[in-house]
């Protein structure tokens, strides 16, 4: 049986912004224009073998900033995601190393296969670039990769990153071109947020930092939830909640060790936050890594629900479904 | 040893070299006691004037940087590729006899990581155009010289992707692409124009903006004189072989067995084929 949505009440105030791109900048927040095309450009500069690569996306991604300094170095592959991944494997394997972009839905979804067989099964050093990660647009399913990070984990040889900021995004471009082989990586674009340049953060590969410190909960997080958890520290401390934030932009390989360390130390309810859907990303393999290594702290997850989100506007989504600050901070003071 | 690039002269040796490659087939096919042999034997003459003919390498250093890449696209076919390899001296001919074991350079579907001279992984179909669309592109950064041949079924229209680098090969021009489609309208379902209708196959390939031609794929001199002319067509247009084959060609009793796309051959039956193959050279 078809079911549709009731009608909205009329009068009550609504926001009315369910738009595929949507900034993930908050008001007034510190942000940069597109730090991965700038950061490729760079690159570029001293990479010969760096090419630009994309399905009809390049606005989307930042990629036109790469485009346009390097134009005879930029393939536009049109609409047709397997094509760009096949063709990347390609390129790769006559010794370039292409940065192809696209959305992370079409990425995953879409072409899994092709980059499963022609990119990680053959090791080719394909940088995989995706915009809209988790729920950063209000265009519903079509556009929302919530499973992204569990399909990519899976995949062997691949490294998956899903980083925090803009800071934190011009640093992992040149980190991941010196790491040979395929990596996926999530992609803030547009005005992205500056975050972790107040805290000394340098990008390692593989490596979770501890980003702040605190003795009553330890927040092990990717991507912007890192960006959350950090606010949110800063509005538990009027209650006298002292949250400790571990950065984890490697998904895969994970950084057992550091994970390990922090969250056996005792004391601390250990909250994994993550723009992805409960199943099969950070929050999964934080807690199978926590089992069996015989660490059992509290254990609390904070992430997307499995099952199809709403369209609508970002501050919305993010409240509803319990990854915005506020909803972040309620919950960990709830669990305290 | 890279190979001569005569044209018709080098014909009659052919013929022994498309033999050796089907018999090769036969026999690794007697190890396992099944495979996809009757696809084989269809293609050893596409693949005797491409490694005997058309295309540069080096047999002792199968990754040399001037070599023209081959493709197997649709990596079921690999049984094929081996004969020739094994023909062609990249792979050593003692191989053969692991063909489909543990540990064995030569698995069932074809893996680039396992043998030698073998450019990609197939075995899920529809793959290849676009490697080779990248690879085109890669090798014409390169300002080489080299080609990328690429084989695929008359089966791997039905998947989308192939249509995506059709497409993408005439938008980038990609003249160091030849494609050889093997039409021999069987697949796992039965006969390919009867799962998903694909004829007329010529024209929508050339409104695609390839160059085309369709051969008999198991005349010698037809497949020599289709290489010849798509590496020296004058047009910036990839270009396309579409081959007729004939599914066992070569051994008469395999010809004419129905449901051919993966046959069982009994035990007894492969030495019978051998002599067939045999027969059928002496004739």
């Amino acid at each position: 049986m078809k079911t549709v949505r009731s009608a909205p009440q009329p009068g009550k105030p609504r926001l009315t912004t369910s738009a595929m791109i949507a900034s993930i900048a908050a008001e007034g927040q510190k942000t940069k224009p597109a730090p991965f095309g700038h950061a490729l450009v760079e690159l570029a500069r001293s990479r010969p073998d760096v090419v630009g690569m994309t399905a009809d996306l390049g606005k989307y991604t930042d990629l036109h900033i790469f485009a346009k300094e390097f134009p005879d170095r930029y393939y536009q592959m049109g609409m047709a995601e397997q094509l760009l991944f096949g063709a990347a494997s390609g390129l790769a394997a006559e010794g370039f190393m292409p940065f192809a972009t696209t959305y992370a839905v079409f990425a995953s979804r879409r072409a899994y296969d092709f980059i499963h067989q022609t990119i990680a099964e053959e090791d080719r050093n394909v940088k995989i670039v995706c915009a809209l990660p988790g729920l950063t647009s209000g265009y519903g399913p079509s556009h929302q990769a919530a499973e992204d990070l569990a399909l990519f984990r899976a995949m062997p040889n691949m490294t998956v990153i899903d980083p925090c900021d803009a800071h934190e995004i011009e640093q992992l471009v040149p980190a991941i071109a010196a790491h040979h082989g395929p990596v996926y990586m999530r992609l803030l674009r547009g005005q992205v947020p500056v975050v972790l340049d107040e805290y000394d953060y340098k990008f390692e590969l593989g490596k979770a930092k501890l980003v702040r410190d605190g003795k009553d909960a330890l927040v092990i997080s990717s991507g912007i939830m890192t960006m959350r958890a950090l606010e949110a520290a800063q509005t538990l401390k009027d209650d006298s909640i002292d949250i400790a934030v571990l950065h984890v932009p490697t998904i895969k390989p994970l950084d057992t060790e550091t994970i390990l360390r922090e969250a056996g130390k005792s004391g601390r309810l250990v909250v994994v936050a993550e723009n992805h859907t409960t199943i099969g990303g950070l929050g999964e393999a934080v807690a199978a890594l926590l089992m069996r290594s015989g660490v059992h702290p509290p254990f609390r997850q904070i992430a997307l629900p499995d099952e199809f989100l709403d369209a609508g506007a970002l501050p919305t989504l993010h409240a509803r479904y319990g990854i915005s600050t506020a909803e972040v901070a309620r919950q960990i003071k709830q669990w305290l | 040893m890279e190979t001569s690039t005569n044209a018709l002269t080098n014909t009659p040796k052919l013929a022994d070299r498309a033999y050796n490659i089907r018999r090769n087939a036969l026999r690794m096919g007697e190890v396992q006691g099944q495979g996809y042999i009757a696809q084989a034997l269809d293609i050893s003459d596409v693949l005797a004037a491409a490694y005997f003919h058309a295309m540069r390498y080096r047999p002792e250093d199968s990754s040399w940087e001037g070599r023209d890449r081959f493709l197997l696209s649709n990596g079921h076919y690999a049984i094929a590729l081996y004969a020739a390899l094994i023909e062609a001296g990249i792979v050593p001919e003692e191989e053969l006899e692991t063909y489909g074991s543990d540990e064995s350079r030569l698995p069932m579907s074809g893996m680039a990581s396992y043998t030698p001279g073998m450019e990609m992984s197939g075995g899920s179909l529809g793959l290849g155009l676009s490697i080779a669309v990248g690879m085109g592109l890669g090798l014409k950064r390169k300002k080489s010289e080299a080609r990328v041949y690429t084989l695929f079924s008359d089966g791997e229209l039905d998947e989308g992707s192939v249509w995506e680098a059709i497409q993408s090969a005439a938008h980038y021009k990609l003249d160091n692409l030849i494609g050889i489609v093997d039409v021999n309208n069987q697949q796992a379902d039965g006969p390919s124009t009867q799962v998903m209708a694909f004829e007329p196959l010529v024209d929508k390939l050339q409104a695609f903006g390839w160059f085309v031609q369709r051969i008999n794929g198991n005349d010698l001199d037809a497949v020599v004189a289709a290489f010849d002319a798509a590496k020296s067509h004058p047009e910036l247009k990839p270009r396309m072989i579409v081959a007729d084959t004939l599914m066992g060609k070569g051994v008469p009793f395999l010809e004419q067995r129905e449901k051919s796309h993966f046959i069982r051959v009994e035990q007894h039956e492969w030495q019978l084929a051998l002599a067939a193959l045999e027969a059928g050279r002496q004739a």
